[in-house]
């Protein structure tokens, strides 16, 4: 790993670098139902970090808490030492949002789009355009920047989400569900962009469910389940041996063990 | 299948009662407000009975036709008013097609309009009271009456589907429809005055109608009140060849939607167009100007009020022109100028409703809440203020009242600029049930207003108190003739509107600093 040491932000912790991202005693509740039951992480600043588990985990909702989308009940979140729910906007500027499931302002072209998010975020003018450019290039929608993103399909509108995310150059870059939907060459390209950003000292999260992609793009992972982290740590560390994918079902469990569906065999 | 396809239509209205009280009191108002007219119908065919039958024949006709019409017209122009059971979601399950008609049929009744329908229709035989074979036929010609509005209704849809994918055509139709609508009123108006000419005309016209499809169902049991039963079968027969040929459409387009998914094509254009985020400094707080005036202009959700606005006026006009006479023209141009305008300063109140999630761009970004209350009411102000003052110039100039312009635009200023300070508190304080992105302006999910029509009646006495100093100084003007009050109201208006208007966003972006994650929450509740 490069080590690009970033200016720090709490001259306290100068001897160690904050995490990227530290998560303690997280909780939500919905009505009865617990989402996420105080959990605790840390995300090494530098590191591609995976975040797994399978539907319903309260992987969306820990994301959402730690990105100051969503009130947590109890806990705190750091980003870079700085805290999410103390010191919002400064929080937010470090970080790089993808969310999963949220519309986006789909009646902008994407030019629009990308340069509205980089406005928002205070940019100027001047840098938000080069940046603007570059990166509908880079991403391949350079030809379809005209086009309102209510026309896009679901991979370009996950693409132009990345863009929006990726425009105020974060240092820490948050991805609930960043492939889904997205074909086979764009999401190479990604993957290079990603790696890329990770290379040059900037902090990776993404949330998925294909294991394969997990083990294969990511050197840090957390398996979380039910609202509890199961198991976190290098991906080495967690799946010790086995795959990831049987690792995190050893977990989770969830198995059916039966014979299945008998009826179901055509010969 | 047919009673799986109703069961589901009740599961479905059942469960989104349950989702909120709120929806079960507003059913509740709308099924009173149907059982209402339903009831004046029944009273009104039943003192129908009373004159002949000749004039019971065309006035059913003429009600029936009109309804008729109406089902088929609103579906295609309102596409996706009602798509609980949307037969594209039943592709993927092989149903006989002869059930699926028949399911989503039958499924039609189920909610408020199709049953008052298949009620008022069955009831016109109240109005042959004095002939009970013709209020048998009407029993069995209602019934029929209903269900071919129902199937109609449905084939227009069908026929309009491969039309209405196309994102454009469903954005456009939308906000055309509501022209009309808006023009009712003058029309009835114009049409009543007329009824002594229509007098002669109505019979005639009904006997036409009674040859077509639209009107034929409903002109059976006059032919059998009178006994000419030749007649009656000749007119049955036509009613039973619509329904058939309606049903046929319906399958045949059917047919055609369930193997073909909806595709709207688009062929690539590229970077270089900015529209308004050219036009408005780059900073956080203009560039959710520039975002909101393109939004006004290209979501109908916000361009259908843009149509309605300046078009009011001119309603105004129309209604003022029976009493008065010129003379009150200029005023009242200008102070439908100032509805106007509070029009579209108001709706800013609902505007995070209408972002839905895409709101959490803001909060991802970190906007402050002064950004983002100021660029919404500078994007509403660049609308609402040009309106108005156009309107008031425009009058005063037709009807030669400039003495009054003074007062009128007073009134306009301090509506914008008081609206806009209301507005911008109450978006960041209270989120509604709007349309989602993407739907029909006219579309409400059954019954969910009634909480949104409180804090909608809250913020207009809100307005209302605040333009106080405003409507009194410009009315003194008004009645005094003194053109001094006239330019107070016009100082106080400027005045206090400037200072509504940054209270209100002040302590709009104080509630929204504080209660942006709770916005998001609630607008993520509905979609």
């Amino acid at each position: 790993m490069t080590e690009i040491a970033p200016h720090l932000t709490e001259p306290a912790a100068a001897a160690q670098r904050p995490p990227a991202l530290a998560i303690r005693g997280l909780v939500k509740r919905f009505g009865t139902k617990v989402a996420v039951d105080a959990i605790n992480l840390d995300v090494p600043a530098g590191s591609f970090y995976g975040l797994v588990g399978p539907n319903g985990a309260g992987k969306t909702t820990t994301l959402s808490m730690a990105t100051g989308l969503l009130r947590p009940d109890a806990g705190q979140v750091w980003v870079h030492g700085v805290e999410v729910w103390g010191r919002p906007l400064e929080a937010k500027r470090l970080m790089g949002l993808l969310p999963d499931g949220v519309r986006l302002f789909d009646r902008l072209t994407g030019e629009q789009l990308v340069t509205y998010a980089g406005l928002l975020r205070g940019m100027d003018k001047d840098t938000v355009a080069g940046r603007v450019a570059d990166l509908l290039a880079t991403l391949d929608l350079a030809k379809d920047a005209g086009t309102l993103v209510v026309d896009y399909s679901a991979g370009m509108t996950k693409k132009i989400a990345l863009a929006a995310a990726l425009i105020h150059a974060p240092r820490l870059l948050v991805l609930d569900e960043p492939f889904e939907s997205v074909d086979p060459v764009s999401a190479a390209n990604i993957r290079d962009i990603l790696h890329g950003y990770v290379d040059s000292g900037g902090t990776v999260i993404v949330s998925s469910h294909v294991m394969d992609l997990v083990q294969r793009m990511c050197g840090h992972v957390a398996v979380i389940a039910g609202g509890n982290v199961l198991a976190a740590g290098t991906v080495e560390q967690v799946r010790g041996g086995l795959s990831l994918e049987d690792r995190f079902v050893e977990l989770v469990g969830g198995r059916n063990q039966g014979t299945g569906l008998a009826w179901l065999r055509t010969s | 299948m047919v009673a799986h396809l109703l069961r589901l239509k009740l599961a479905l209205l059942r469960n989104s009662l349950r989702r909120s009280p709120m929806q079960l009191i507003g059913l509740a108002i709308g099924a009173l407000y149907g059982l209402g007219v339903l009831g004046m119908v029944l009273v009104g065919l039943a003192v129908l009975g009373t004159q002949g039958p000749g004039t019971i024949g065309v006035v059913i006709v003429l009600a029936g036709s009109a309804l008729f019409l109406g089902w088929l017209i609103i579906p295609v122009v309102a596409a996706g008013l009602d798509m609980t059971l949307d037969p594209a979601r039943f592709t993927t399950y092989s149903v006989p097609m002869t059930s699926l008609l028949a399911g989503l049929a039958l499924s039609g009744f189920i909610g408020i309009p199709g049953a008052i329908t298949l009620l008022a229709s069955v009831g016109t035989a109240a109005a042959w009271w004095r002939q009970p074979v013709a209020a048998g036929a009407a029993v069995l010609c209602g019934a029929l009456a209903a269900l071919t509005c129902v199937v109609a209704s449905r084939a227009m849809t069908a026929a309009s589907a491969s039309l209405a994918s196309s994102r454009r055509f469903k954005d456009l139709s939308g906000v055309v429809l509501l022209v009309p609508l808006l023009f009712l009123g003058p029309i009835i108006a114009g049409v009543t005055a007329g009824v002594k000419d229509l007098q002669a005309y109505l019979p005639s016209l009904a006997n036409t109608l009674s040859w077509t499809p639209l009107g034929a169902v409903w002109a059976v049991p006059a032919e059998v009140a009178a006994d000419r039963w030749g007649l009656a079968g000749a007119k049955l027969a036509i009613a039973l060849a619509a329904t058939a040929a309606l049903a046929w459409m319906w399958k045949a387009c059917l047919a055609k939607a369930l193997v073909t998914p909806a595709y709207a094509g688009n062929s690539g254009r590229s970077a270089g167009n900015m529209g308004f985020f050219r036009l408005f400094p780059p900073t956080p707080a203009g560039a959710v100007a520039a975002r909101s005036l393109t939004y006004w202009l290209r979501d109908p959700r916000y361009s259908a009020g843009l149509v309605i606005a300046p078009l009011l006026p001119l309603v105004f006009v129309f209604a003022g022109s029976r009493t008065g006479g010129i003379g009150t023209l200029g005023l009242t141009l200008g102070l439908g100028g100032v509805l106007a305008a509070f029009l579209v300063v108001w709706s800013i109140s609902s505007d995070i409703s209408y972002d839905n999630t895409a709101f959490a761009l803001h909060l991802a970004a970190g906007v402050s809440g002064t950004a983002d209350r100021a660029g919404r009411a500078m994007a509403a102000a660049c609308l609402a203020l040009p309106l108005g003052l156009l309107y008031a110039v425009v009058g005063a100039g037709m009807a030669g009242t400039w003495a009054l312009l003074p007062a009128v635009l007073g009134l306009t200023v301090g509506v914008v600029g008081s609206g806009l300070g209301l507005a911008s508190v109450f978006s960041a304080r209270f989120t509604m049930n709007a349309p989602l992105p993407g739907d029909s302006p006219l579309k409400s999910k059954p019954g969910n207003n009634f909480s949104a029509m409180l804090i909608q009646m809250a913020g207009f006495a809100g307005v209302g108190v605040l333009l106080l100093p405003e409507i009194v100084l410009a009315v003194v003007a008004m009645a005094t003739r003194q053109p001094v009050f006239g330019w107070m109201s016009l100082t106080c208006g400027i005045v206090l509107g400037a200072v509504f208007v940054l209270a209100g966003i002040r302590i709009g972006a104080r509630i929204y600093d504080r209660r942006a994650p709770e916005l998001l929450l609630a607008v993520s509740a509905d979609r």
